[in-house]
C-alpha cells in the first residue's frame, strides 16, 4: 500500500502541470517500444534504470485511494487510460520528466548532478523516442562502469531528498518550458510487469541502502553523473541524469516511505522552556532580547521577551550586519515594530525581500548555488523569527522557496537560476496569495444576499475584499465590525468600509452576545487552518465563532489554501504567540484608565497578551478557500492533496 | 416631611444620572432613604400598615422609574414592603393571642356570644396569618386572609372595647413603626454584611492551586477571593479586563495589593484561556427569578466558553440582587447603552462619513450588561448558601410577598 501511495503523491503535482503543457506528444506510439525495452531491463538488471519505468504506472494506479479534486479528474484518468490502452497522451508524469531531459539541449550542463539534468541534454540524443531504449541501456552500462556504483546513486537520492525533492525533480522539468516530447514510454506495462519492476526496485534499494549510506548526498549524485559523462560524453550524460532522477523518484516511491513520512510530519517547534536549546539559540541570535521578568507561568514554552528594547539596538547595528541583506533587514524591522501585520502582508513582504535577496545574490567561489542560497535563506529566516515568530503561512512560503531553490537544476547558469527563482516567488505571490483571494471573493460573494447583516472580527483582508466587492455589486447589506483590544484593528477596517459608503456598526468583543441577535452571517479570517479543522486566528475569533454558533448564526471562515497546515492543535496554549504585555496595562487614548500604572513590575501581576487562538471546528459552518467552499472536516483532504502540489507549483 | 421629599428627589436625580454605581451601593442608599421615609411617615391610628405601605410604594415607584435597569432598587423596595407586612402580621397575631388570653380570662363573664365569637374570629385570622407567612404565593393565600383584612377584626374589636385597650393600641401603633424600622435596619445590616457572609463560604469552593477566571469588578468577588487567600489557599486568578470600562484593571489592582497571583488577559483571550481555568467566578448585577443572571458585559461569552469546557460557572450574589421578576428579552430590555466615546473618540470618523449622500452610516454600540441564561450557570452563592439556578424562584419567594411583585 505504501509503495503505491507514495508514487501517487509524486505523480500528482506533475499531473497538474500537465494542464499547462499538454502540448507534448502524440508520440506515444514511438515511445512504446522504448518502454517495453526498459521494463525488461529493469526487471532483470540493475537497480538504477528500472525505477524510471515503474514510477508512472504504479503512481497512476494508486489513485483510487485519493479523492481527486474535481478539476484534476480528467488528468488523473488519463494516465490510467494510457497505461491500459497505450494511447496515452503526454499526460503521465513520468513521461514529462523524460521528455524534458531529452529535448533540452543545454551545452552548459556537463557537470550537473542528476536532478538538474533536465536542462542539460543535448538534442542529439533526442532523435526519436525509439532510439532511447538503446541509449538507456548504454547509460546504464556506463553508470555501472563508472566508479560510483549505481547503488550509490540511489542512496544518495534517498539521503538527500526531503520528501518533496524527488517530486520536485520531476516537477521541475515540467516547469522548464521545454516539454516537448517523447515520453509516455512506460505507461504500457502490464500489471505483472509492474510488479516485477517494483520488486526489482525494492531489492535494488535495499542493496543501495546497505552499501550507500555514507556517500554525501549531493556530491555523490553529481559525481555519478560526471563520471558517467566522462565515459560517454553526450548521450550518456542525458541518460544518466535520467537515471539519477529515476533513482530518486523510485526511492521515494518504493521504499523509504516511512522515513519520508517522518520527515513529512511537521518539525516540533522550539520550546522555550528547554533551557539548553534556548541558550544555543541565543548564541546565534542577531537580535538581542531581554527576557521578560514577569513571565506567565503557563506560557513558559513560548518566547517572552521585553518588547521595544530590540528596535534601537538593531537599528544601531544596521551597518555591522553584513551577512544580512538590507531588504530582509528592513522587513525584520517592520515586523518588530508592527508596521507590517496580517498574515498575507507579512508573507508577501517576506517573499519580496527574498526576491531582492535572490536578485543580489552571487554564488561565492567554491560553493554551490543551491546549497549556499538555502543556507542564506535559512539564516534570514531565523533573523525574521527573532524579530517576530513566523506565522504558519510564512512557514509554508519558506518551505516553498527552499524547495524551489533545492530543485534548481544545476545546469542553469547563475543568472538563469536567479531569474527562475524570482519568477517562482512572483508566481507564488500572485497565484497563491493574490489570486487565491480573488477566487475566495468570488465564492464568498455568492453567499451575501440583500438585507444581510454581516459580522466580522478584526480586520481580515480577505473579508474586507469580499465586503467591498459585494458592495460594488450593489448588494444591500450592513456590516458589524467587532473589535478588541489591544490592537483595535477593527477601526482600520471600519474606516475603509465607511469610506466606501457601507453602513457599519462598531462594537467591542464583549458586546458580541448583545449584537449577535441581528446578525445573519459571520465572516472571519484565519491565520491558518489546521488539519483537524481547527482555525488558528487572531485572538477572539474563537469567542465570536462560539457565540455565533450559540445563536445559530452561520460562521464562514475565509482562508487561502496556502495557509493550510498539516499540524493539529486542540487548544490555544501549546503554541501561540505572545504580544507586548505593556499593551495591556496601558489603554491607548484613555488616560483616565491608569489603575495599573506602576504595577507592571509587581511579581504578583502578569499581563498576558495572546495573539492567536484556536477555534474548534464545531463552531465553523464552512471554510472558503481558493479550492472552493468546504466544511472543516474536509481540511485534511485539502492539506493532503494540495499541499504537496502547492509546494511544487 | 419636606426634607424627606427633597431627599427622595435628590436620590432620584442621582439614579437618573447614573451617579450611583454598583447594586450594593444603590441598595444601601435605597434602604436608608426608605427608612427615613418610614420614620417620617405619620401613621393614622387605623390601618397604619396600609399607610406605610402606600408611602413606601409611592417613593419606590419614583425610584424604580428613575433607573429601571438598576433592579436592586426595586428589590429593596419590595423587601421593605415585605418587612412592613410581616411586622404588621406578627403584631396582629400577637394581639389576637393577647385577646385570646383576655377572652379566656373573662370567660366567667357570661358574655358568651362574645367569648365564643372572638376566639373563633381570631383563630381564623391566625390561620390566615400563618398561611400568608408560608411564603409561596399560593392562590389560597391570595384569596383568603390578607394582612389588611386581618387588621379589620382587631380594630373593630378595639373600638368596641374599653379605654385600657386604646392605650394598648397606641403603644401597638408605635410598636409597628418601631418594629418596621428595626426590620429595615436589619436589612441594611444584611446588605452591608453580605460580602462577609458570601466570603465565608469561599474556603469550601476554592482549593489549592486552582485557576480562577473572573471578569468585571465586583466587591463580592474580591472579598470572596481574598477570604480564600487568607485561609492560606494559594491559587491564581485570571482577570479579563472588561473592555470599554476596564474594570478588570481595577480588580486586578486590588487583588495584587492583597497579594494574589493575578494575570490580566484581554477579553478576547477568554476562550483561549478557559481550557486552563478550573472555575469562573463572577459577581452578578442582578439575579432573575428564573435563575438567569444579569452581569457585566462579556459575561455571556465567558459562560458559553465555560459551558463548552465544562468549567463551573459560579455566580456570587447578595440577597438584595435577587429579583422576583422573570426576564423577557433581557439583553435588550434590561440593558443600558453607554456612551460611544468609550469606544471611539468623538468625531474620529466624521471625516469619512459622507452625510450628504447618506450612503454609509456608522453606529457604535456599547452595552453595559449581559444576560446569562440559567442553563449556563452552575451555582449561585448567596449569603444564605449555595443554590441551583432552578431553585432561585423559591428563594426569592422567601424575600418578597406576592402582593408587591407588581409595584
Amino acid at each position: 500500500m505504501e509503495s503505491r501511495r507514495n508514487p501517487r503523491a509524486v505523480v500528482d503535482p506533475k499531473v497538474r502541470q500537465v494542464g499547462f503543457f499538454t502540448s507534448s506528444q502524440p508520440e506515444s506510439s514511438s515511445t512504446q517500444p522504448h518502454q517495453q525495452q526498459t521494463d525488461p531491463i529493469s526487471a532483470s538488471a540493475s537497480a538504477s534504470s528500472p525505477p524510471v519505468s515503474t514510477i508512472s504506472p504504479s503512481g497512476n494506479s494508486l489513485s483510487p485511494v485519493m479523492i481527486p479534486p474535481p478539476r484534476l479528474n480528467s488528468s488523473d484518468t488519463f494516465p490510467l487510460r494510457g497505461a491500459a490502452a497505450g494511447a496515452s497522451s503526454a499526460v503521465s508524469p513520468s513521461s514529462f520528466s523524460y521528455s524534458n531531459r531529452r529535448d533540452f539541449p543545454d551545452g552548459s550542463t556537463t557537470a550537473s548532478p542528476g536532478r538538474h539534468s533536465r536542462g542539460s541534454f543535448v538534442k542529439s540524443s533526442t532523435p526519436v523516442a525509439s532510439s532511447l531504449p538503446g541509449i538507456g541501456m548504454d547509460s546504464m552500462a556506463a553508470a555501472k562502469s563508472s566508479s560510483v556504483p549505481a547503488s550509490g546513486l540511489t542512496t544518495v537520492s534517498v539521503a538527500t531528498m526531503p520528501p518533496g525533492l524527488a517530486e520536485k525533480a520531476s516537477g521541475m522539468e515540467v516547469q522548464s518550458d521545454q516539454k516537448k516530447n517523447s515520453k509516455p514510454l512506460k505507461e504500457k506495462t502490464t500489471k505483472a510487469e509492474r510488479r516485477a519492476i517494483q520488486e526489482a526496485q525494492r531489492a535494488a534499494k535495499a542493496a543501495a541502502k546497505a552499501d550507500g549510506g555514507k556517500v554525501p548526498p549531493g556530491t555523490s549524485a553529481s559525481v555519478a553523473s560526471t563520471s558517467v559523462k566522462a565515459a560517454k560524453p553526450a548521450k550518456p550524460s542525458t541518460q544518466k541524469n535520467e537515471v539519477a532522477v529515476a533513482a530518486g523518484v523510485t526511492e521515494k516511491k518504493g521504499g523509504p516511505s516511512e522515513k519520508d513520512r517522518k520527515k513529512d510530519a511537521p518539525h516540533p517547534r522550539m520550546q522555550y522552556d528547554d533551557e539548553s536549546r534556548v541558550v544555543k539559540a541565543k548564541r546565534r541570535a542577531v537580535v538581542k532580547q531581554t527576557e521578560a521578568k514577569n513571565r506567565v507561568e503557563l506560557f513558559r514554552h513560548l518566547p517572552q521577551y521585553e518588547h521595544g528594547t530590540q528596535l534601537p539596538d538593531l537599528e544601531a547595528k544596521f551597518f555591522q550586519l553584513d551577512p544580512m541583506h538590507p531588504a530582509v533587514y528592513k522587513v525584520g524591522l517592520q515586523y518588530l515594530s508592527g508596521d507590517i501585520s496580517g498574515g498575507n502582508a507579512r508573507c508577501i513582504a517576506m517573499l519580496q525581500a527574498f526576491q531582492e535577496v535572490v536578485k543580489d545574490y552571487s554564488t561565492p567561489p567554491e560553493k554551490n548555488l543551491n546549497r549556499d542560497m538555502t543556507a542564506k535563506i535559512s539564516s534570514y529566516v531565523s533573523f525574521l523569527i527573532e524579530c517576530r515568530p513566523l506565522s504558519i503561512s510564512m512557514g509554508n512560503a519558506i518551505r516553498f522557496v527552499k524547495n524551489r531553490i533545492a530543485k534548481l537544476p544545476i545546469t542553469l547558469s547563475e543568472s538563469e537560476a536567479k531569474a527562475a527563482l524570482q519568477s517562482d516567488i512572483e508566481r507564488f505571490i500572485n497565484d497563491k496569495i493574490i489570486g487565491a483571494d480573488m477566487v475566495i471573493v468570488k465564492h464568498a460573494v455568492t453567499k451575501i444576499r440583500d438585507g444581510d447583516v454581516l459580522l466580522t472580527y478584526g480586520s481580515p483582508t480577505a473579508v474586507e475584499m469580499i465586503l467591498l466587492h459585494a458592495h460594488e455589486l450593489k448588494k444591500k447589506f450592513r456590516v458589524l465590525v467587532v473589535d478588541s483590544r489591544p490592537k483595535l484593528e477593527g477601526q482600520l477596517l471600519l474606516r475603509r468600509l465607511i469610506k466606501r459608503g457601507i453602513s457599519c456598526t462598531y462594537t467591542h468583543i464583549n458586546a458580541i452576545s448583545y449584537i449577535m441577535h441581528e446578525v445573519t452571517k459571520v465572516f472571519l479570517g484565519a491565520s491558518s487552518v489546521l488539519s483537524n479543522g481547527t482555525v488558528y486566528s487572531r485572538v477572539g475569533t474563537a469567542c465570536v465563532a462560539m457565540v455565533a454558533s450559540a445563536f445559530r448564526v452561520p460562521v464562514l471562515v475565509c482562508c487561502e489554501a496556502y495557509k493550510f497546515h498539516e499540524r493539529v492543535q486542540l487548544d490555544s496554549i501549546c503554541s501561540n504567540e505572545l504580544g507586548d504585555p505593556n499593551a495591556i496595562s496601558k489603554v491607548h487614548g484613555r488616560e483616565d484608565i491608569n489603575y495599573l500604572d506602576g504595577l507592571t513590575n509587581n511579581a504578583n501581576l502578569q499581563f498576558l497578551n495572546l495573539m492567536y487562538d484556536a477555534t474548534p471546528s464545531d463552531y465553523i459552518s464552512m471554510i472558503i478557500t481558493d479550492y472552493g467552499m468546504v466544511p472543516p472536516t474536509s481540511v485534511p483532504v485539502i492539506v493532503r492533496e494540495y499541499q504537496k502540489e502547492h509546494l511544487l507549483v | 416631611m419636606p426634607d424627606v421629599q427633597s431627599m427622595v428627589a435628590e436620590f432620584v436625580n442621582k439614579l437618573r444620572k447614573r451617579k450611583i454605581e454598583g447594586s450594593q451601593a444603590t441598595a444601601k442608599c435605597t434602604v436608608e432613604l426608605l427608612r427615613s421615609v418610614i420614620s417620617h411617615q405619620r401613621v393614622p391610628h387605623a390601618n397604619q400598615a396600609a399607610a406605610l405601605i402606600d408611602a413606601v410604594k409611592a417613593v419606590g415607584q419614583q425610584l424604580v422609574a428613575a433607573n429601571p435597569v438598576e433592579l436592586a432598587v426595586g428589590n429593596v423596595v419590595r423587601r421593605v414592603l415585605h418587612i412592613i407586612r410581616e411586622e404588621d402580621l406578627s403584631l396582629t397575631t400577637a394581639a389576637m393571642a393577647g385577646l385570646d388570653l383576655l377572652d379566656a380570662s373573662d370567660d366567667d363573664d357570661i358574655d358568651n356570644c362574645k367569648g365564643i365569637g372572638y376566639p373563633a374570629m381570631s383563630a381564623a385570622v391566625v390561620a390566615a396569618a400563618a398561611r400568608s407567612t408560608l411564603r409561596p404565593p399560593s392562590l389560597q393565600t391570595l384569596l383568603e386572609g390578607t394582612p389588611e383584612s386581618a387588621t379589620v377584626p382587631y380594630t373593630s374589636s378595639s373600638g368596641a372595647d374599653s379605654e385600657s385597650k386604646t392605650a394598648d393600641k397606641s403603644s401597638l401603633t408605635r410598636k409597628l413603626k418601631h418594629d418596621v424600622i428595626e426590620g429595615v435596619n436589619q436589612l441594611i445590616h444584611e446588605i452591608s454584611g453580605c460580602h462577609e457572609q458570601i466570603a465565608e463560604q469561599a474556603i469550601e469552593h476554592i482549593h489549592q492551586n486552582e485557576v480562577i477566571l473572573t471578569l468585571g469588578s465586583s466587591r463580592t468577588v474580591l472579598e470572596f477571593l481574598c477570604a480564600a487567600k487568607e485561609k492560606k489557599r494559594s491559587f491564581r486568578v485570571f482577570v479579563a479586563e472588561g473592555a470599554p470600562r476596564y474594570q478588570g484593571h481595577l480588580l486586578a489592582k486590588e487583588l495584587v495589593a492583597r497579594g494574589l497571583q493575578t494575570t490580566v488577559i484581554t477579553d478576547s483571550a477568554v476562550f483561549a484561556m478557559i481550557s486552563r481555568v478550573n472555575m469562573v467566578i463572577i459577581g452578578a448585577h442582578a439575579v432573575m427569578a428564573n435563575g438567569g443572571v444579569i452581569g457585566p458585559v462579556g459575561v455571556n461569552m465567558a459562560a458559553l466558553a465555560a459551558k463548552k469546557h465544562a468549567v463551573p460557572f459560579v455566580v456570587l450574589a447578595g440577597s438584595h440582587k435577587l429579583c422576583p421578576l422573570y426576564p423577557h428579552n433581557p439583553e435588550v430590555l434590561l440593558n443600558e447603552l453607554r456612551s460611544p466615546s468609550e469606544l471611539l473618540d468623538f468625531g474620529e470618523f466624521s471625516d469619512c462619513l459622507d452625510f450628504g449622500a447618506g450612503s454609509g452610516s456608522l453606529q457604535v454600540v456599547n452595552p453595559t450588561f449581559d444576560y446569562v441564561p440559567p442553563n449556563l450557570v452552575s451555582l449561585f452563592i448567596t449569603d444564605t448558601g449555595g443554590h441551583n439556578p432552578s431553585y432561585m424562584y423559591r428563594l426569592i419567594a422567601d424575600y418578597y410577598s406576592a402582593d408587591d411583585l407588581v409595584m
